[in-house]
């Protein structure tokens, strides 16, 4: 059985590495179908308040917010840069006989808009449970909880 | 005072088709708005009152720049206060909310009951018999200055004026009943609450939210996506000062069956589809069929309604070039659970990363950016004429004219003469 701190490290390498160089159509497949994936922030998070800034209970959602970006909202024109720190595992179990795994990692956002400056955009911590088979770590369950309460002009690509 | 001879000079164009660009870059103009508008004869919405369910809680906000507490006293009665030290002007609170019995500042440990009465001076009779305060210092007349309050259907509005009439007369009837529809008689949940940084004056963020004339051009969503909302009738409400307005749709009673509401309201059909559109499955909000209800109160308040999505939106100015938007999302007790999923489902349209929204988080920008170096130019604003009635159109202009009546008369800047008019 290979390390989970390691597949989890090397599916989110993948997954920061697929937003952060504009091929957002990968971004849903490296969750399970259903998922939940949720921005919200620290404020939010410790009041346990339910809502997110996004919101999703399925990859379909995921893939619609693909499309949306692609297709129907305007933004400015701008990229990400993640930075992410190592995963800490807190809890490993059986889910209907799949491994899974209960992870956070810190993460730091850089956005540079346009032609613009590198500005910090973000930081926090995702809270995740992955699922963990031969295909290596697929997301259950994201909830990406933003250290601040602001969000600077928009957010428009996932973090 | 500098304040009015600095803005004296500036002039404002006879017909309301004309926002001159200055109003939104100069820093004078900025300065007077903080004295002339927020704490000028206007109420501002402060909280919830369902931010403040216990005796006790308290809520840090503002009025313009001005931070203010609002607390909920052990009689059960709601208060308002600067949230500035009467001794040194330090904050008094500095958490966004939480539960008190009372405000100790740091710096001295001055306290103030849950009324912002002051209490206690720390030292006030000196030690060993030497320092403190005078014999003549009144606590009592010493405080943080108190702002008269007014709450309407559970949102709590404040301000620092006494010059103005109660809340009821400030928003009119037509006002009144339209936040009626949406909060009266029903408990609201906060479901979250995000704040949003606009690098742009705030009055551009108030008048998109006022100029229906662009949802259909710049929020490309529901267009995309082919989802046809079948919520042709509507209006544009202006309040007779100006100051606020409604604007609506509902679903015109000749297309739609009438059966199921979360059929009829909104499906996607387009050239792209929605491989979820769960999301589309709405309820009838209130039991009628307005879909779409958004309303501003001069100056910065926004209650809004977009199928499912309840929220609230304060603005706040925090510069020239620089506004703070505060987003609370609300359900409500009654909801089911099923209601309450659709809300969730649903805020993804709205905030800044909202599917209908996200776009008014940078076109203020554009706008900002656009006219830099052109202060002496104006922005034309035509659409439906030069006044501001009411209107069973939505493509008009006329609730952003409205919005510029009530400024240019509060601020009060010269209007520009007949000759000048017609040459600009």
């Amino acid at each position: 059985m290979t390390d989970s701190m390691a597949t989890i490290a090397r599916a989110q390498a993948a997954y920061v590495r697929a937003i952060d160089s504009d091929d957002l159509e990968a971004w849903p497949d490296f969750f399970t179908d259903p998922c939940f994936y949720q921005i919200t922030t620290a404020d939010n998070y410790r009041r346990g308040l339910p809502a997110g800034l996004i919101w999703a209970d399925s990859r379909g959602m995921l893939k619609d917010r693909v499309s949306a970006l692609r297709e129907a909202n305007i933004y400015e024109r701008h990229s990400y840069r993640h930075l992410l720190g190592q995963p800490a595992v807190l809890a490993e179990e059986t889910e209907s006989g799949v491994r899974a795994a209960d992870s956070e990692t810190p993460f730091c956002v850089l956005r540079i808009t346009g032609d613009g400056p590198t500005d910090v955009f973000a930081s926090g911590v995702y809270v995740d449970r992955y699922l963990i088979g031969a295909r290596g770590a697929l997301l259950r369950r994201r909830v990406v909880v933003c250290d601040s309460s602001r969000i600077d002009t928009l957010l428009a690509l996932p973090l | 005072m500098s304040v009015r001879t600095k803005t004296a000079g500036k002039t404002w164009p006879r017909s309301l088709t004309q926002v001159p660009y200055w109003a939104y870059q100069d820093e004078h103009v900025y300065r007077a708005e903080q004295e002339k508008l927020f704490h000028g004869p206007f109420w501002s919405y402060l909280c919830l009152e369902a931010e403040l369910a216990e005796p006790g809680d308290f809520c840090a906000t503002f009025i313009g720049e001005q931070p203010v507490l609002v607390t909920r006293d052990t009689d059960g009665q709601v208060y308002a206060f600067e949230n500035r030290c009467a001794h040194r002007g330090a904050l008094i609170a500095m958490a966004d909310h939480g539960h008190a019995r009372d405000f100790t500042c740091v710096y001295h440990a001055w306290t103030y009951n849950l009324q912002g009465d002051l209490t206690a001076v720390a030292f006030a009779d000196g030690v060993g018999g030497k320092g403190g305060m005078p014999p003549d210092f009144c606590m009592g007349r010493h405080g943080p200055r108190k702002l008269r309050l007014a709450i309407v259907h559970g949102l709590v509005f404040g301000t620092l004026n006494n010059d103005l009439p109660d809340i009821e007369e400030y928003l009119g009837e037509e006002i009144l009943d339209r936040i009626g529809r949406v909060l009266a008689g029903r408990q609201p949940v906060i479901l979250g609450r995000f704040t949003q940084m606009l690098p742009n004056n705030w009055k551009l963020y108030v008048e998109n939210v006022k100029d229906s004339y662009h949802a259909s051009i710049l929020h490309l969503f529901f267009t995309t996506f082919g989802i046809n909302r079948l919520s042709q009738r509507g209006a544009i409400i202006v309040s007779p000062g100006g100051g606020h307005h409604v604007s609506y749709s509902a679903i015109d009673p000749s297309t739609a069956g009438g059966d199921e509401y979360s059929k009829q309201s909104i499906r996607s059909d387009g050239e792209y589809r929605l491989t979820d559109p769960s999301m589309l499955n709405g309820f009838s909000e209130v039991g009628d069929d307005i879909t779409l209800q958004i309303l501003t109160v001069f100056p910065g308040f926004v209650l809004q309604q977009i199928q499912n999505s309840v929220a609230v939106r304060q603005i706040l100015p925090v510069g020239v070039g620089q506004t703070k938007l505060n987003w609370t999302y609300l359900g409500f007790a009654s909801d089911t659970e099923e209601q309450r999923l659709v809300r969730l489902k649903q805020a993804n349209l709205v905030g800044p990363a909202g599917y209908v929204s996200m776009e008014d988080g940078v076109i203020g920008g554009f706008v900002q950016r656009g006219i830099a170096g052109a202060s002496g130019e104006s922005a034309t604003v035509q659409m439906g004429g030069d006044g501001y009635s009411s209107s069973e159109s939505r493509v008009t202009e006329a609730s952003v004219r409205g919005f510029w009546q009530v400024y240019r008369a509060a601020m009060g800047f010269e209007i520009a003469g007949k000759d000048e008019d017609a040459v600009a």
